[in-house]
C-alpha cells in the first residue's frame, strides 16, 4: 500500500452521522503514515461525546485492512480541537446539496453570547429568510432551523 | 489520592454528574428540541467527564480507567460541587443551573489553557468550544423565562432562590485549590469568580434576575460529602456495572 492509496481508501470511509461527507472531508484525519504494509492514522474527534468517535476509528482500521493494510495503527490527537474550518470547501458544497446549511461563519471568531446569526441560507432555496427552532438538532454539531420562504426544516452544521 | 489528582477529578466529576442529571430529562422534556438539545448537551458532558476522569486515572497511577472511576467509587469519593447533583426541579431550575455551571466551565476552560498539564489543557480546549453552546442555548432560556410570563418569572426566582446559595462553594478554595495553583495544573477557583460574574450578570439583568446576597452557607460536594440525593443518583447511575461486572456492549 502506497500514501495515495490509503489517503483513498480514507475518502470512501464516511462519517455515520453525516454519510455524505468522508472522514476526510470531515478534516478529522490529521496525519497518515504508511511504511509497506503498515498504516498509521491520527484521528481527531469532532466532540467530546459524540457517539460516531469509535464507530469512525472501527470503520478506518477495516477500509485499510480491506485495502491491503496489514498492521493499522489508531491514533487520537485532542490538540489542537478540531474545528469546522477544517471542513474543506467542495465538502460544504456537498452539505448543501445533502440539505444540510454549512457552517458558515469561522469559527475562531467566538459569537456574543446572546447573538444568533440570522443569515443561514436555506440549502433548498437559498432564501436567508429562515429561523432557528433549537440550538440542537438531531446531533450535538446540527442547530435545527426552519425556512420561512419555502417553508421545509433543515439543519444547520454550526461553527465550533 | 494526590492534590492535583482530586483537582481534576472535580471537574470531572462534575461533568459526570450534570451529565447524568440531564440525561434524566430524556423523554420528559416540554418539548421535543427541548428533549433532543438537553440530552445532547448531557452527551457532550458525559465525553468531557470521560476523558478527564481518563486523566484523573493516570494521575492517580493505580490503573483505573475512566469506567472504574466512572461507576465503581462510593459516594465520598466523587468529587463534584453539589449544585450539580440537586435534583432537577422543573425546566426553569433546569435551564438554570445549566446556564451558571456553563458559564463556570466557560471562565474555567478559558484559565485552563494555561496548565501545566499538556493532556488536561487540550481536554479543556475542545470543551470550551461545547460549552459555548451550552452557555448560549442555557441562557437563552433563563431570559426568555425570567422575563416571560408572571408564571414562568415566579418559577425562576424560586430556582434562583434555591440554586444561588449552592454556587458559593465554587469558590471557596482549600488546600486542593492551593496546591493545583502552585504547581500550576490549574488557578485555584476563587480566581474565576470575578470573570464568571461578568458572564452571569448581564443575562441576568436581560432576565429580570438579580444575583442574591452572600450567605455563610457552603456545601461541600467538592469535599466528597454530599447532600441526600447524592446517593439515589449514583444508584441509578451504578445498577448496570455493579450488576454485571465487566459488561460490554
Amino acid at each position: 500500500m502506497n500514501l495515495d492509496h490509503a489517503w483513498a481508501t480514507l475518502n470512501g470511509v464516511p462519517d455515520p452521522e453525516v454519510p455524505v461527507l468522508s472522514v476526510v472531508d470531515l478534516g478529522i484525519v490529521r496525519e497518515l503514515a504508511v511504511n509497506d504494509d503498515e498504516v498509521s492514522v491520527t484521528l481527531t474527534p469532532t466532540y467530546s461525546g459524540c457517539p460516531a468517535t469509535e464507530v469512525i476509528q472501527e470503520s478506518v482500521v477495516k477500509a485499510l485492512r480491506d485495502a491491503g493494510a496489514r498492521d493499522v495503527t489508531v491514533t487520537t490527537r485532542l490538540d489542537p480541537a478540531w474545528t469546522t474550518d477544517w471542513i474543506n470547501p467542495a465538502a460544504a458544497e456537498k452539505l448543501r446539496a445533502y440539505g444540510i446549511a454549512p457552517p458558515h461563519l469561522k469559527a475562531a471568531e467566538a459569537q456574543p453570547l446572546r447573538f444568533h446569526p440570522k443569515d443561514i441560507a436555506c440549502p433548498r432555496c437559498a432564501s436567508t429568510h429562515t429561523q432557528r427552532l433549537s440550538a440542537f438538532g438531531s446531533t450535538a454539531c446540527k442547530a435545527l432551523y426552519r425556512c420561512l420562504d419555502c417553508l421545509e426544516p433543515f439543519e444547520h452544521f454550526k461553527p465550533i | 489520592m494526590d492534590a492535583n489528582t482530586l483537582y481534576v477529578l472535580r471537574i470531572a466529576d462534575a461533568c459526570l454528574i450534570h451529565g447524568q442529571r440531564l440525561a434524566e430529562w430524556c423523554g420528559h422534556a416540554p418539548v421535543l428540541e427541548e428533549d433532543i438539545a438537553l440530552t445532547n448537551v448531557a452527551l457532550d458532558h458525559i465525553g468531557q467527564a470521560r476523558s478527564l476522569l481518563a486523566l484523573a486515572g493516570v494521575l492517580e497511577g493505580r490503573g483505573r480507567d475512566e469506567d472504574a472511576l466512572a461507576f465503581l467509587r462510593a459516594e465520598r469519593e466523587y468529587r463534584n460541587p453539589t449544585a450539580l447533583e440537586l435534583p432537577n426541579g422543573d425546566f426553569a431550575r433546569t435551564v438554570l443551573r445549566s446556564f451558571l455551571w456553563a458559564s463556570f466551565m466557560k471562565v474555567l476552560c478559558t484559565a485552563l489553557a494555561a496548565s501545566t498539564n499538556a493532556q488536561l489543557a487540550a481536554i479543556v480546549a475542545k470543551s470550551l468550544k461545547e460549552v459555548r453552546y451550552h452557555q448560549q442555548h442555557a441562557g437563552d432560556w433563563v431570559v426568555r423565562l425570567g422575563d416571560g410570563s408572571e408564571e414562568s418569572a415566579r418559577r425562576m426566582g424560586d430556582a434562583l432562590a434555591l440554586l444561588w446559595p449552592y454556587t458559593a462553594e465554587w469558590f471557596a478554595d482549600d488546600e486542593i485549590d492551593a496546591h493545583a495553583a502552585a504547581s500550576g495544573i490549574g488557578p485555584a477557583w476563587s480566581s474565576l469568580q470575578s470573570a464568571w460574574r461578568a458572564e452571569v450578570e448581564p443575562v441576568f439583568a436581560e432576565a429580570m434576575l438579580t444575583p442574591l446576597a452572600d450567605t455563610p452557607f457552603r456545601s461541600t460536594g467538592k469535599r466528597g460529602v454530599h447532600s441526600e440525593h447524592m446517593g439515589f443518583l449514583l444508584a441509578e447511575m451504578q445498577s448496570l456495572p455493579r450488576a454485571f461486572p465487566g459488561a460490554v456492549w
